[in-house]
C-alpha cells in the first residue's frame, strides 16, 4: 500500500505541529480535521492510503482513525483529482437561479460529466450541496475562492482565467 | 429604518480591522464585563434580553448558559457553532467576513461570563477563507491584550482558536459538533449527557451560534432590559435573515423581530419583491428544514392576521398552517418553481447529508430521495404519495438528532400544501419530463387548516 509517494514540506509539518499544540494534553486527535486539509494541499488535492498513513504517524494516532474519518467528509478527496475541482453548488436556493444550467453549461464546455476530469488533468466538476452563498447564486467553489453570480461569460473567463494560470486550487490558498 | 445592533458598523472603511473596530467602540463589552461585572451577572442580562439561539432552534441562551455544570478543577469551554450549513443560510459568513470582531469580542464576553478559559471557533471546512480571517483578527485580539494572559490585569486567562471542519452539514448539530472538533466522524451524541454537563472532551461545554454570540455584545452594552424592548413579544432583539431565492435583491439584512413578512418581501429594505413582475408562489422562511409555505399563508395567519417575522407568528397555527423562523434562511419561489423538484432536491440532500447511525433516518431519507425521483421525472405513481407521507412519518421523532426531523419536515409540508402537484406528476408523467417543465396552477383554496 505504502509504495506511492508522500510529500509533506518541512513548512507543512511545522505547521501542523502547531495546530497540534490548540488542544489539551492528550486531545492531539483534534488535530486531525485541520491536518487532513494540508495533507491534501500538499499531496495533489487528494489523500491516498500512505497519505492518510503519515497523517497518523504525523499525529500519533492509528491509520485507521484516519481513514474513517477522511471517509465521513465530502472535502476529502479519496481518488485523484484535476488541478482546479470545480464545486457547484446545486441546492435549491442556487437551483432556482441557475445552477442545473451552470453544471451542464461546464459539462458541455469541458465535455465531461459532473464527477469527472478533463483528459488534461486539469478540471474536475464537482457538484456539492449548499456552500452558504445562496444570495449570490449560481455560484462555485474553486480552492479557497467562491465564484459568485455566475453567467456563461463568467464562467467562460473563470475557465480562461484557471487555463492561464494553471495552478493546483487548494483550500487552504490563502487568499 | 429598523434598528441595527450587529450591522450597524458594517460600511464603515476598515472595519474588519481591530483600529477601526475599536474607534467604532469595539471592546465595550469586554471592558465593561471584565471591569464591572461578575459572570453571573453577565448571564442574569442575558436572561433578561430574553435572547433566544440564533442557530436555529431558538432555545433561550441566558437559560442555556446558567445550566453550565461548574464542578471544581475541571476546565469548561465555549464553543461557536459557526459549521453554518443549513441550505439558504448565509448570514454567520457575512458576519464573520465584514465585522469580525464583533464574533471575536462576543466570544470573549461569553467566555468570561462562562469561566472559560479555551475556546475554540468551529467553522465549516468550504469556508475556508472565512477562517483565515477570523484568525487575523484573533492575532490582532492578542496583540493588544484582549486575549491570553491577565485580560485588563483581572486575572482572567482566555486563549481562543480556529478550527477548520471537513464538510458535513450534520457537524451543525451540536454534539456532531464536539466529535468531530475531537477529530471524529461527525456522529450526534445521544443526549442526556447534555453538552453543559459533558461537551468538549467530557467537560461542562456550551455550544452557541455566530450570530447568538454577536448578540452578546450590545446586551452587555446597553442592559438585558434595553435589548428586550426591541422586537415583539418572546421574540426579542434584531435578527439577521439570509434572503435568496426569486428576489429581487437577495442579502443579508438585519431585521427588528416583528417586522412583517409581506415588507420584508415586497419593500425595498429588504427584498425588493420578485424579479419580472412574477407571482409569489412559496416560501421557505427558516432553512430548509423548516416547513414550506405557500403565499397565501405565508403573508397571513390561518386567523387572517398579517404574518410577522417573529418565532411565534411564523410558528402560528403549527405545523398545519405554519412554520417556523428556524435559522433565518429565506427561501422565496416564484411561479415557476416545482414543488416536487423542489422537495426532491432536498430530500437528497438530506439523504446525503444523514450519518448514517440510525436506519429510520439513513434508509427513509434513501427511500424519500428514490421516490420523489421517480414522481419528479415521470416516473411515479398515484400510491408514491401515501407511501412518501408514511414515511416520513415514520422518521419523526425516531431518532438520536433532528435531522430526521428536518429531513421528515419538507416532505410533509410540501404534500400538505401542494398535493395536487404531485399528483400532476404522477397522473401525467409526459408533462413532466422536461426538467424545466411548468407546475399545474395552485387550486383555490377552500378552507385553511
Ligand atoms: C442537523 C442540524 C444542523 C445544524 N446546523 C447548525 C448550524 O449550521 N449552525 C448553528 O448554529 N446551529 C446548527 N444547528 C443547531 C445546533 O445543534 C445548536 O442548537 C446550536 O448551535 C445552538 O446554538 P444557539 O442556541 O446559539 O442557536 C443544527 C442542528 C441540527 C440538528
Ligand atoms: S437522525 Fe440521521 S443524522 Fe441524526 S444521528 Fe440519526 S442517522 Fe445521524
Ligand atoms: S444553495 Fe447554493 S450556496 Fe446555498
Amino acid at each position: 500500500m505504502s509504495n506511492q509517494t508522500v510529500n509533506f514540506s518541512e513548512e507543512a509539518i511545522a505547521e501542523c505541529h502547531k495546530i497540534i499544540k490548540r488542544y489539551p494534553a492528550g486531545k492531539h486527535k483534534s488535530a486531525l480535521l485541520p491536518i487532513l486539509h494540508i495533507a491534501q494541499a500538499e499531496n495533489e488535492g487528494w489523500l491516498s492510503s500512505a497519505t492518510m498513513d503519515k497523517v497518523a504517524e504525523i499525529i500519533g494516532i492509528t491509520s485507521v482513525e484516519v481513514y474513517e474519518v477522511a471517509s465521513f467528509y465530502s472535502m476529502y478527496n479519496l481518488k485523484p483529482v484535476g488541478k482546479c475541482v470545480l464545486e457547484v453548488c446545486r441546492t435549491v436556493p442556487c437551483w432556482l437561479n441557475g445552477a442545473e444550467e451552470l453544471v451542464s453549461y461546464l459539462e458541455k464546455k469541458l465535455n465531461i460529466k459532473a464527477g469527472e476530469t478533463t483528459k488534461d488533468g486539469m478540471f474536475t466538476i464537482k457538484t456539492v450541496e449548499c456552500l452558504g452563498s445562496c444570495g449570490t447564486a449560481p455560484m462555485l467553489q474553486c480552492g479557497a475562492n467562491y465564484h459568485e453570480n455566475l453567467t456563461n461569460e463568467k464562467t467562460d473567463a473563470l475557465l480562461e482565467q484557471l487555463k492561464a494560470e494553471n495552478a493546483r486550487k487548494s483550500y487552504t490558498d490563502i487568499i | 429604518m429598523g434598528k441595527k445592533l450587529l450591522l450597524e458598523h458594517i460600511n464603515v472603511p476598515g472595519i474588519q480591522s481591530l483600529e477601526v473596530y475599536r474607534k467604532m467602540g469595539g471592546y465595550a463589552s469586554v471592558e465593561k464585563a471584565i471591569k464591572t461585572m461578575s459572570p453571573d451577572e453577565i448571564v442574569e442580562e442575558v436572561k433578561k434580553s430574553g435572547l433566544r439561539g440564533r442557530g436555529g432552534a431558538g432555545f433561550p441562551t441566558g437559560m442555556k448558559w446558567s445550566f453550565l455544570a461548574k464542578p471544581a478543577g475541571i476546565p469548561r469551554y465555549l464553543v461557536c457553532n459557526a459549521d453554518e450549513s443549513e441550505p439558504g443560510t448565509f448570514k454567520d459568513r457575512y458576519l464573520m467576513e465584514k465585522i469580525p470582531h464583533a464574533l471575536i469580542e462576543g466570544m470573549i464576553t461569553s467566555s468570561f461570563a462562562l469561566g472559560a478559559n479555551t475556546s475554540y471557533i468551529y467553522i465549516r471546512g468550504e469556508y475556508f477563507y472565512v477562517s483565515r480571517i477570523i484568525e487575523r483578527a484573533i492575532e490582532e485580539a492578542y496583540a493588544a491584550g484582549w486575549l491570553g494572559k491577565n485580560i485588563l490585569g483581572s486575572g482572567y486567562d482566555l486563549d481562543m482558536y480556529v478550527q477548520v471542519g471537513g464538510g458535513a452539514y450534520i457537524c451543525g448539530e451540536e454534539t456532531a459538533l464536539l466529535e468531530s472538533l475531537e477529530g471524529k466522524r461527525g456522529n450526534p451524541r445521544i443526549k442526556p449527557p447534555f453538552p453543559a454537563i459533558k461537551g468538549l472532551y467530557d467537560c461542562p461545554t456550551v455550544v452557541n451560534n455566530v450570530e447568538t454570540i454577536a448578540a452578546v455584545v450590545p446586551i452587555v452594552n446597553h442592559g438585558g432590559d434595553e435589548y428586550a424592548k426591541i422586537g415583539i413579544g418572546k421574540s426579542t432583539g434584531t435578527k439577521l435573515i439570509s434572503a435568496g431565492g426569486n428576489i429581487n435583491k437577495p442579502g443579508v439584512y438585519e431585521i427588528e423581530l416583528g417586522v412583517s413578512v409581506e415588507e420584508f418581501i415586497f419593500s425595498d429594505e429588504y427584498c425588493g419583491g420578485i424579479p419580472d413582475g412574477r407571482k409569489l408562489k412559496a416560501c421557505v422562511p427558516g432553512g430548509s428544514s423548516v416547513p414550506i409555505l405557500p403565499a397565501d399563508l405565508l403573508l397571513k395567519t390561518s386567523t387572517g392576521e398579517n404574518r410577522l417575522m417573529s418565532y411565534e407568528s411564523l410558528s402560528e397555527g403549527g405545523f398545519a398552517t405554519g412554520s417556523m423562523l428556524g435559522s433565518g434562511g429565506f427561501i422565496v419561489y416564484d411561479e415557476r418553481a416545482c414543488i416536487v423538484r423542489s422537495t426532491w432536491n432536498y430530500s437528497r440532500f438530506y439523504h446525503h447529508e444523514s450519518c448514517g447511525q440510525c436506519s429510520p433516518c439513513r434508509e427513509g431519507t434513501s427511500w424519500m430521495e428514490k421516490i420523489l425521483h421517480r414522481l419528479e421525472y415521470g416516473h411515479g405513481r398515484s400510491e408514491d404519495i401515501d407511501l412518501l407521507w408514511d414515511i416520513q412519518r415514520k422518521i419523526e421523532g425516531n431518532t438520536i438528532c433532528p435531522l430526521g426531523d428536518a429531513a421528515a419536515w419538507p416532505v410533509a409540508a410540501a404534500i400538505r400544501h401542494f398535493r395536487h402537484e404531485f399528483e400532476y406528476h404522477a397522473k401525467f408523467p409526459e408533462k413532466v419530463k422536461d426538467t424545466k417543465h411548468t407546475p399545474p396552477p395552485m387550486p383555490i383554496r377552500v378552507a385553511v387548516g
